[in-house]
């Protein structure tokens, strides 16, 4: 067992003393000398045609300093999917249609924040009214009201995956389910909404933005293009993040209007969404109408799969392009079918864009796929934990022409989750325990945004008094991103955490990375991060080697700030004589070690995957229906753990999020209006709804992670719905397919149930 | 037309003139500099603008500045002696209490309050007065035994 210095301890936030304080400076708590305060004007139509626009009044009052409109930014369109342009088919100010209340039309700059909004009131629009449409299986009728002039019956992506043969395995099946689901929106509610400070210096023709954001390097990117700039004449910075969740992984509205009302003014531009356009403009949980198949063996034994899904894709392509394809991925997922089947419809719909958000496309893959087993194991009178455990993925599982399963902790958890019931033993009336199975990517392997840089880039130097410099554009948005590469950094070294210093979320002066999505940065940077050290300690190990005079066969280890043989550990040097002697050796330049990550020969989809089972025990109250989650008890295997305490925290906030998709979080809609855009009306669990969560490790190493780690961020999310859906099931006997287990969807569903039962058979 | 707002605010007294519409929290924030209170709702619904208002703690957005007159403030800012930690800030940090921070200020003045009023407070109790406090990252648990450890240290302190 390998004895570490560093990783797997415990390890507070590195900003932690900030964050406490009030110190950390987030993007919204900015202001320069100078700074204007921008507005942006959207549309109050879900689909209408824009005849014109007079801003005359409104660049006329006192104090505005800027209007922009779609004359400025001219006909662009912006994605992320730029491998695909047709796809980019975002407007950056709408031109000629507006496809979503919330559309941005105009952008004002003025001197105080009452002026911006009063000059928006002063734009003058007029629309021409189209007939829209908000569901997707309507969308896609003929004669329904076209998004999109190119693209025909509304459906922007498809997408296809097959393995063996869907319809022979069928045909060999003893038992099969065909099953309908409905899955919701879900907004991500970061604390922190969108929010932009945008400076341009015209001597340089450079942009500066600070933005709430968790892929800088997109942002750059698609805000240079937008702007006609070159990637390099914009310096993106992540100050400290309000969180994300995948809410902030595309340019946004704020970002283009602070800098194109930058470069007119000559003046800092600063927007900030209020939490209404973060609730309507911004992006949200892709709802998706599922249909699924299964068919099993009469012991159990999965033999084919079908999945269908239409997903409610809003009024652009957005990050939703890459969700309809994971979505059929994990449709099949964590599980061995040997024939497998989906066919994916991304469709336009006149909401705003849907798009990746925490567990992207998993979450809503696992609701409808654990629901399904679950009522499976119920028709063929199989017991929920052994029906999974004859189907689990297990270590070096290959999924057929996809990609290969290495380190895997399901079968393990299982065991644990068995044994964990079994003690539970007889619950209390109106409790049930549900279970579902999870799977997870550490990051994907897809470069649909076409960089021609390395997926994750690092850089570190070590200074004259052993101070180490680490550069990486890993973003930390409240994950411990920082945390966990300066733990990496550190062991790697072999020095202690206050011997690092971490430079992160900028684009000037930090190596790629395209970001914290797909649970991707403890794997992906964690391995550029570890090979830019490993890099550096081997020029100290040089230098090291030489001083020590020590015979050839010996090899070097360095740990707990010191130099020495790894058999022989009584011999060794300071780390701070090594680093002192290897600059002078080079003539006093600094050491600089670089690492970079791009996974190859892994298949397609991802370099690794986390696993777990959670068991969710609820009780239901049959007067009100309401569903109180009474604990939470997960096995996860992330690997090898790095830091256990964010670990903790990453499943325990999971639960959260999870847990409002599942009984409470619902946007509401009526024309594609959202009825609840507030805190008061979307109902985040609080302090008092949160179960007890108790989480136990099976622990695995992965070989592609650096010293064997996982995600953790994402895959956690995915099981707490349908495992409460599962757990309302054995409490009560009613099966919902439509989460948010409401109360009122409960209430009807047991009063179906009960009239069934006091019907004469 | 602008009043006269005397305001102690983490000890320092503060003479102003401000629009007797303007709330507490942007005088905190927009005037005097302190943007370690939050702002993320303006309903009153997420916390993270907490402060304490002559011993209670109060939703900073939901106060205009003018019913602050007079009265003393303690903000985020005025937790910490210099950089020497006040418990409740240490234990947060040692129980990974918060994730990306934003709801942070918020959640240590309420825990504040909340100590200073009943010190010893049990985990239900905590889970009923933090109740109007959001936060969407840590999944509450971590915050929780974070207040529990803090009160401990707190008395620690006494004895």
């Amino acid at each position: 067992m390998k004895h570490y210095h560093v990783i797997e301890k415990d390890t507070p936030n590195v900003d932690g003393f900030a964050k406490v304080t009030g110190q950390a400076v987030y993007t919204f708590d900015m202001t320069m000398p100078g700074m204007l305060y921008g507005k942006i004007l959207r549309s109050p139509h879900p689909h209408a045609r824009i005849i014109s626009i007079d801003t005359s009044k409104a660049e006329s009052l006192p104090g505005v300093k800027a209007v922009i409109t779609a004359k400025e930014t001219g006909e662009r369109r912006q994605g992320a999917w730029r491998r695909y342009q047709e796809l980019c088919d975002e407007p950056v100010l709408c031109l000629e249609k507006v496809r979503y209340i919330g559309d941005p039309v105009a952008a004002v700059a003025a001197i105080d924040e009452d002026i911006a909004m009063e000059a928006l009131d002063l734009i003058e629009v007029e629309y021409e009214p189209l007939p829209a449409v908000f569901d997707p299986l309507e969308s896609i009728q003929e004669g329904a009201p076209q998004l999109h002039d190119e693209v025909e019956n509304n459906i922007n992506v498809t997408r296809h995956i097959e393995w063996g043969d869907a319809d022979k395995g069928f045909e060999e099946a003893d038992f099969i389910r065909e099953d309908e689901f409905i899955l919701p929106a879900q907004s991500h509610v970061p604390l922190e909404t969108h929010g932009s400070l945008a400076s341009f210096d015209g001597g340089t023709n450079r942009l500066t933005l600070w933005t709430s954001t968790q892929t800088p390097y997109y942002v750059q990117c698609l805000l240079a293009e937008a702007m006609d700039l070159r990637e390099n004449e914009v310096t993106v910075i992540k100050p400290h993040c309000g969180s994300g969740f995948g809410g902030k992984n595309e340019l946004f509205a704020d970002q283009f209007c602070a800098g194109y009302l930058a470069r007119k003014t000559g003046r800092p531009v600063k927007i900030v969404y209020t939490r209404e356009e973060e609730f309507t403009c911004a992006r949200r949980r892709t709802p998706i109408h599922y249909y699924l198949k299964i068919g099993a063996k009469r012991d159990g034994t999965f033999v084919a799969k079908e999945a269908r899904a239409f997903s409610d894709g809003g009024a652009y392509t957005s990050m939703g392009a890459t969700l309809l394809y994971l979505t059929g991925w994990f449709s099949a997922f964590p599980y061995c079918y040997p024939n497998y089947r989906y066919d994916g419809y991304k469709v336009f719909t006149n909401k705003s864009p849907s798009s990746s958000m925490r567990g992207y496309g998993g979450i809503q893959a696992n609701f409808c796929g654990e629901s399904q087993i679950e009522m499976l194991a119920a028709d063929m009178g199989l017991d929920p934990v052994e029906i999974r455990k004859k189907n689990a993925m297990y270590p070096n599982y290959e999924v057929p022409g996809q990609a290969t399963i290495a380190s895997c902790g399901l079968p393990e958890g299982l065991e644990k989750i068995g044994e964990y019931i079994k003690e539970r033993g007889e619950l209390p009336e109106d409790h049930g325990i549900g279970l579902a199975c999870y799977g997870f990517n550490s990051g994907g392997i897809f470069n649909w945004f076409n960089t021609p840089y390395a997926f994750s880039g690092a850089e570190v130097r070590i200074n004259i008094d052993g101070m180490v410099d680490v550069y990486s554009l890993a973003a930390d948005i409240g994950q411990g991103a920082d945390t966990t590469m300066c733990m990496i950094a550190a062991e790697e070294l072999g020095v202690h955490l206050d011997d690092i210093r971490m430079h992160s979320g900028d684009t000037s002066i930090c190596p790629s990375d395209l970001g914290a999505w797909a649970s991707r940065e403890t794997l992906m940077m964690g391995n550029a991060v570890k090979m830019a050290a490993a890099d550096a300690k081997r020029q100290l190990f040089e230098v090291a080697a030489s001083k020590m005079s020590a015979n050839i066969v010996y090899d070097l280890e360095a740990g707990d700030r010191r130099i020495y043989l790894r058999d022989r550990p009584e011999r060794g040097l300071s780390y701070y004589d090594v680093v002192k002697d290897a600059i002078r050796a080079k003539e006093g330049s600094l050491i600089v070690g670089r690492g970079h990550y791009t996974p190859h020969g892994k298949g397609m989809i991802s370099p690794a995957f986390s696993f777990g089972v959670q068991a969710i025990e609820v009780k239901v109250d049959r007067e009100t229906g309401y569903v109180k989650i009474m604990n939470a008890f997960t096995a996860h295997d992330c690997g090898q753990v790095i830091n256990p305490m964010a670990v903790r925290g990453q499943v325990e906030g999971s639960i959260m999020m999870a847990a409002g998709y599942a009984y409470s979080e619902e946007m509401l809609y009526s024309e594609g209006e959202v009825l609840n855009p507030n805190l008061v009306d979307y109902s985040l669990i609080g302090f008092r709804d949160m179960p007890s969560a108790v989480t136990v490790d099976c622990p695995t190493h992965e070989p592609e992670g650096p010293f064997g780690a996982k995600e953790v961020g994402e895959g956690i999310t995915c099981p707490t719905a349908g495992a409460l859906a599962n757990a309302v099931y054995h409490a009560v006997g009613v099966r919902i397919t439509d989460p948010p287990l409401t109360p009122e969807k409960i209430l009807m569903a047991l009063k179906k149930k009960e009239t069934q039962e006091k019907s004469p058979k | 037309m602008k009043r006269e707002l005397k305001i102690t605010v983490n000890g320092d007294l503060y003479e102003l003139y401000v629009d007797p519409g303007m709330l507490l929290v942007e005088v905190l924030r927009d005037r005097l500099g302190l943007t370690g209170t939050k702002r993320g709702c303006n309903s009153m619904s997420c916390g993270v603008c907490t402060v304490i208002l002559d011993g209670k703690a109060v939703k900073s957005c939901t106060i205009l500045a003018l019913q602050a007159n007079g009265k003393n403030v303690t903000t985020i800012e005025g937790m910490a002696n210099g950089s020497k930690l006040h418990p409740i800030q240490q234990s947060f940090i040692d129980h990974w209490a918060f994730q990306c921070g934003f709801c942070t200020s918020g959640q240590i003045m309420a825990a504040k309050a909340l100590l200073d009023e009943n010190p010893n407070p049990t985990r239900e109790e905590i889970k009923h007065t933090m109740n109007g406090h959001l936060c969407r990252c840590t999944g509450y648990n971590m915050i929780i035994e974070a207040i529990l450890d803090a009160a401990n240290r707190l008395q620690e302190e006494v004895k």
